[in-house]
Formats: C-alpha cells, sequence, structure tokens
C-alpha cells in the first residue's frame, strides 16, 4: 500500500488579531504561528496507519512559496518514510487549479495506491485540491471521508454528508480521498520520531525539476483570483446578560434553545 | 557566534509545546494543585513519547540528544503549566548521577526503566541540619564486609515518596580531611527494610511533586549500588548540579514565560478608564521588563546547556543561569499576578500558582546566596 499525502502549511488565526497586507490580498503572517492544516494532519496519520496494519510507503508532499521543511519534517516525525517539497515563489496567490497541476507533475510518476489530502484548508477554505487531482490523475475520488476500509484492489470509504447521514462507496485503487477531520486521533510527535525523521529523505524540487511551465504557474495561470479581503464589520446584537450566576445561565440556556443549538 | 537552533532542536520544542498545550488541561491542573497529587497519566504519556529520557544516550533507553534540548522541553512543559511541568520535568532527579559516574550495569539497571516512564528517581544531600553546607552529613554510611549501612535523615527530597529508587549521599569516612572527601553517593531502592519516606504537607508550591522526609536505620545496602569511587561523593554530586541548575533554570524560565503570556494576554483584554491596560504605558514598561528579563534568562540557560553538551563547563556561567532565571521568574510572576490584579490573586487564574511554584527554584539546587558564592569565588579566586 503506497500512500502519498498532500500537505499544506496555514497559519493558527484562532486567537490572532487579523491584518490584512497593504495588497488587501492576503493576511500579514509575520507574527501569526503556522502549524500542518488540521485536516491534512489527519490524513498523515490515516496514511501512516494503514501502512502500518497493510506494509508499504508513505509519502508526504508540499506544494509552497516559502520554506516548509518544518512542515515535512512533522510528517516524516510522524511517521511517513519520505517527504518532496517543490517551493517556488510563483505559487504566491496560486488557486487550487495550479496547485493541483504542480501537485500531479510530482505524483504521476510516483508509484500509489492512494492519494490523501484534507478536505480543505483552514486558510482559503476551497475544498478543491483533491477532486481536481484525481481529474488530472483520471482516478476515481471521495471527499469528505471519515472511514477507510482497503478490499482487494478496491476501497470502501465512508463519507460524511449533511445531518450526519453517512455514505459507503467503494472506489477502484488507485483513487484519491479527502480526509475529514475525526476518522482517527492524530498522534503527537514523539522525540524518537524526531530522531528518526533527520535520517529520512526529503527531497527539494523547483518548478523547473516538474517540467512545469511558465503558463502553468503563479497569479496567470490561476483561473481563480483573489480580489480582496477584508475583516468583517464590527457588528450590533450582542446581548450583555446581567443578574446572578444562575439567572444568567438560564437565561443562556433559553436563548440557545430558541435558536435550536439546544433541544 | 550563533543564537539559533537546529531545526532539529526546533522540532523538539514545536513537540513539548504541542503535547502540551494539548494535555496540560487547566482544570486538571487544578484538581493535581488541590489534592497534591502527581500526574501519574500524564508522565506515562510524556514518557512514551521520549520526553522523559531525552537527554539519555540510546542505549539506556533515552533518545540521545543533551542538555540543551532537554531545557527546551522543560522549558515548553512548564510555560504551559509551571506545576504539571516540575512534576514532569523533575522525573529523572539524580539519575544523571548514575548516567556520568555509574557502571554499565547500574546504567543499565536503573537508567533505562527511568528514561522509559516504568520508574521516577531521587537524589537526596540535603539534611534538617546540613542544606546549604553539606561538606559535613549526619547520613552516615559504615562499611561492612557485604557492603554499606546506613543510619540517618534527609530532607526535602523531591520525589522522594514516589521514587523507586534514591542516589543518597552519605558520610562513608568520618575522619576524613577534608570532610567532604569523605563522602560516597549509595542508590538505595523504594522498600528496603529500614528506609522509609514520608510527605511533607502544605508546602508553598510545587504541590504536585513529592516532597518527603528520608528515613535510614541500619538500611544495608550492597557494595555494587556504589556509584562511582569511594569517598568522591562530593565531588560526583558537584558534576551533577552543573548538569542539574541549567535544568532548574529551565523551570524558572518556562514558568516566567507562561506568566508573562497569561498577563500580556490580559493586559491586551481588559478595559479599564476607557482604554485597554496595555495602553497605559505603567503596564507597558512592567511588561517590557519581564519579557527583557525572560529572554536574558533564556541566552544565558542556553549557553550553559550549550557549554555543558559540548563538554566545556563551566560552573560559573551554570550557577549565573540558574540564579538568574530564578529571580527572573519570581519578579516576572509577581508582576504578572500584579497585572491581573483581583483576578490574578484567584486560583483559578494560574498566575498566582505560577508565583508560588516559582519561588522553589529560588532555593533547590542551591539558593541564590550560593550560586553567587560560587561565581564570586571562580571571579576572584579562592575565599578563605
Amino acid at each position: 500500500m503506497d500512500i502519498i499525502v498532500c500537505v499544506k502549511k496555514v497559519p493558527d488565526t484562532r486567537e490572532a488579531e487579523l491584518i490584512i497586507t497593504k495588497d488587501g490580498k492576503d493576511i500579514e503572517k509575520g507574527e501569526l504561528v503556522c502549524d500542518i492544516n488540521e485536516w491534512d494532519r489527519y490524513a498523515v496519520e490515516e496514511a501512516i496507519r494503514l501502512k502500518e496494519e497493510l506494509g508499504g510507503s508513505v509519502t508526504a508532499v508540499a506544494v509552497t512559496p516559502d520554506e516548509d521543511e518544518d512542515l515535512l519534517r512533522k510528517c516524516l516525525a510522524m511517521g511517513a518514510d519520505r517527504a518532496i517539497m517543490v517551493k517556488d515563489e510563483s505559487f504566491r496567490g496560486s488557486d487550487a487549479h495550479v496547485i493541483a497541476t504542480a501537485l500531479h507533475h510530482i505524483i504521476k510518476d510516483l508509484p500509489f495506491d492512494l492519494v490523501f489530502t484534507g478536505v480543505q484548508a483552514e486558510d482559503d477554505g476551497y475544498a478543491q485540491v483533491g477532486g481536481i487531482l484525481a481529474g488530472f490523475l483520471k482516478v476515481p475520488h471521495a471527499t469528505l471521508v471519515t472511514q477507510i476500509e482497503v478490499l482487494e484492489r478496491k476501497v470502501q470509504v465512508h463519507r460524511e454528508l449533511e445531518e450526519a447521514l453517512m455514505e459507503v462507496v467503494e472506489l477502484d485503487m488507485p483513487a484519491v480521498c479527502t480526509i475529514q477531520t475525526g476518522i482517527n486521533e492524530p498522534r503527537y510527535v514523539s522525540i524518537m520520531g524526531i530522531r528518526k525523521a533527520a535520517k529520512k529523505e526529503m527531497k527539494t524540487l523547483n518548478t523547473s525539476d516538474l517540467g512545469l511551465t511558465e503558463e502553468e504557474l503563479g497569479d496567470s495561470a490561476s483561473k481563480v483570483k483573489i480580489k480582496g479581503l477584508s475583516l468583517p464589520p464590527s457588528g450590533k446584537g450582542a446581548e450583555i446578560l446581567k443578574g446572578s450566576t444562575g439567572e444568567i445561565a438560564t437565561k443562556v440556556a433559553s436563548i440557545l434553545k430558541s435558536k435550536g443549538v439546544l433541544a | 557566534m550563533n543564537f539559533e537552533l537546529t531545526p532539529e532542536q526546533r522540532d523538539i520544542q514545536k513537540a513539548a509545546r504541542e503535547f502540551a498545550t494539548a494535555e496540560f488541561d487547566k482544570d486538571l491542573a487544578i484538581e493535581h494543585e488541590l489534592n497534591h497529587s502527581f500526574p501519574e497519566e500524564l508522565w506515562r504519556k510524556a514518557s512514551k513519547l521520549g520526553f522523559a529520557g531525552i537527554h539519555f544516550p540510546e542505549e539506556y533507553g533515552g533518545q540521545g540528544y543533551g542538555l540543551l534540548e532537554k531545557v527546551l522541553v522543560v522549558e515548553e512543559f512548564c510555560r504551559q503549566d509551571s506545576g504539571i511541568g516540575m512534576a514532569l520535568s523533575l522525573v529523572e532527579l539524580g539519575s544523571e548521577i548514575i548516567l556520568v559516574h555509574g557502571n554499565e550495569e547500574q546504567k543499565k539497571k536503573y537508567l533505562i526503566p527511568v528514561a522509559t516512564g516504568e520508574a521516577i528517581s531521587a537524589a537526596a544531600f540535603t539534611e534538617p541540619e546540613h542544606g546549604s553546607d553539606i561538606t559535613f552529613l549526619s547520613t552516615v554510611a559504615t562499611k561492612d564486609k557485604d557492603g554499606y549501612q546506613i543510619n540517618g535523615t534527609k530532607i526535602f527530597i523531591t520525589n522522594g515518596c514516589i521514587a523507586s529508587f534514591t542516589v543518597v549521599l552519605c558520610q562513608t569516612d568520618l575522619e576524613a580531611k577534608p570532610s567532604y572527601r569523605g563522602q560516597s553517593t549509595l542508590i538505595v531502592e523504594k522498600g528496603q527494610e529500614g528506609f522509609d519516606a514520608t510527605e511533607l504537607e502544605n508546602k508553598m508550591g510545587m504541590r504536585m511533586n513529592s516532597t518527603a522526609e528520608l528515613s535510614f536505620v541500619n538500611v544495608k545496602v550492597p557494595a555494587e549500588n556504589l556509584v562511582g569511587d569511594e569517598n568522591r561523593g562530593f565531588y560526583n554530586m558537584m558534576d551533577f548540579v552543573n548538569e542539574s541548575r541549567p535544568e532548574i533554570g529551565a523551570l524558572a524560565l518556562g514558568i516566567a514565560q507562561g506568566a508573562f503570556d497569561r498577563a500580556l494576554n490580559y493586559a491586551k483584554q481588559r478595559k479599564q478608564f476607557g482604554q485597554r491596560i496595555a495602553d497605559f504605558q505603567v503596564i507597558q514598561h512592567k511588561l517590557a521588563d519581564m519579557a527583557t528579563k525572560i529572554e536574558a534568562s533564556r541566552l544565558l540557560l542556553y549557553k550553559a546547556a550549550r557549554n555543558f553538551d559540548k563538554g566545556k563547563i563551566d560552573p560559573k556561567i551554570s550557577s549565573m543561569a540558574k540564579w538568574f532565571s530564578a529571580r527572573s521568574a519570581v519578579e516576572v510572576t509577581e508582576e504578572a499576578v500584579q497585572i491581573l490584579g483581583g483576578h490574578g490573586y484567584m486560583l483559578e487564574n494560574e498566575v498566582e500558582r505560577f508565583y508560588r511554584d516559582a519561588r522553589v527554584t529560588e532555593i533547590v539546587e542551591g539558593t541564590r546566596e550560593i550560586q553567587k558564592n560560587n561565581i564570586a569565588r571562580l571571579l576572584i579566586g579562592k575565599i578563605s
């Protein structure tokens, strides 16, 4: 079972004060802590679990404009066997189509049974790379995958639909799956893992190594272009509850009920 | 001159941070704080991930990294939670004496279980009558045909009640001149006849660590439990503190950073007189002072640890790193409580606990005053 996992590094914006860059098309990332995209973390874990159960190999792949060796070292420390990074400034602002093109150029010459991506990325949330990549590779794909069972040359996967509806589908291998969070419990990076990662192969390529042309790269090739980003205007509607703790709790509960959050 | 950590060291730092952030739950910490209990489950988890024996060689179950990597882990653990951090960071206390001076059998027997999370160790130097001055000890090990027989009392021993074994500094030659040339380090195992550990309750801080009084009544220790050479125990202890002092400094550094993080966050949220308190210059200067002290501590500590790893041990730098980080931690945590005001005084807002926990770092492994004596002696030369 040879599995390729596509990973991306994203800024942690949960508690950060976001500042829009001067050109209005990105956020200032200088002060933000960046780490592996949450969905990708589950994808890496799922790949490693399948390898540990069935044998084979896990290759982590990243396409990035930044020095993201640490992202791939993390995948290696978790248990991936090798890593490939394609770094090029022109990937800045690339849409899913361009990223999938680059990934396709890397993956098409590698042996694989399964390709995993996260369902989506925390930063831009497009949820497109997996699908487009499957199109390029001309293989079947399933999105929102929450369970994988490997059968003889096929995989049976569970897909999480709206209202917790579960769909079970069978795909011929090779195939692409976009992995949903919660499919497993990703492991922590261990010190043993870090030690082993230092001895594993990490390949850094540039776009010319992949035979990518300028027309296929960057802003000009992107079919989706960011026109601008803005922060939500501070709205009204906040209600400050007053009273004793008990009274406040009762009010909160009734509001949550009226909005359908609590049954 | 190079101030950068290696990519591998940064990975270790991140791994420690990721584990601590996810696992050191605030409510769990408060529960252990109130119950004075050791976070055993977290210790086992951390050990399984290789954090406990990170600086032990691979052949003794460790990960083969150095003191600097250990310091990075301790810092991250204590930054997330002072109490859990201290409890988890000190589980191998005393093992370093075996690592440096023990023989092959001792290393295999005692270090592997510590590195893999099967055992906790302790070191016992301090006595009711001998703290800063342990050049003469009342705990005496008398040699007989099978080994030694120990009698005496040790006090304030970290991990005392939970350690599987304790490295005990004893007087083995009562006639030696100077007296510290008649001391030896002996391993005493838990449950040995005549050996008893009693928990010392109600401490100011460090409540998730066991702190015990150890009593030895005719405790028979076989000759093979002698660590290093007979009558060289004081020197073994001095080597040990070169390694343990930066570790204590790292506790202090992490505690200071953790308190600072919380104070900074609070100062940016809390509004008084129509503005964030972080917009008042008086708070800004406090934060600037705190951050400066933390950064200076960090540089000293990393230098001490790096020197140790390169075999260029400079006890002066170890002492500087230890006392300065500890003092800074007390000052920083004190200001953190001040910035949080009434909220800071409450257990649930953590910084008062960080404050109490910081205080011990100025006392253990040589008080602030002893560190300064040490530095002065090395600067000026022999002070009679």
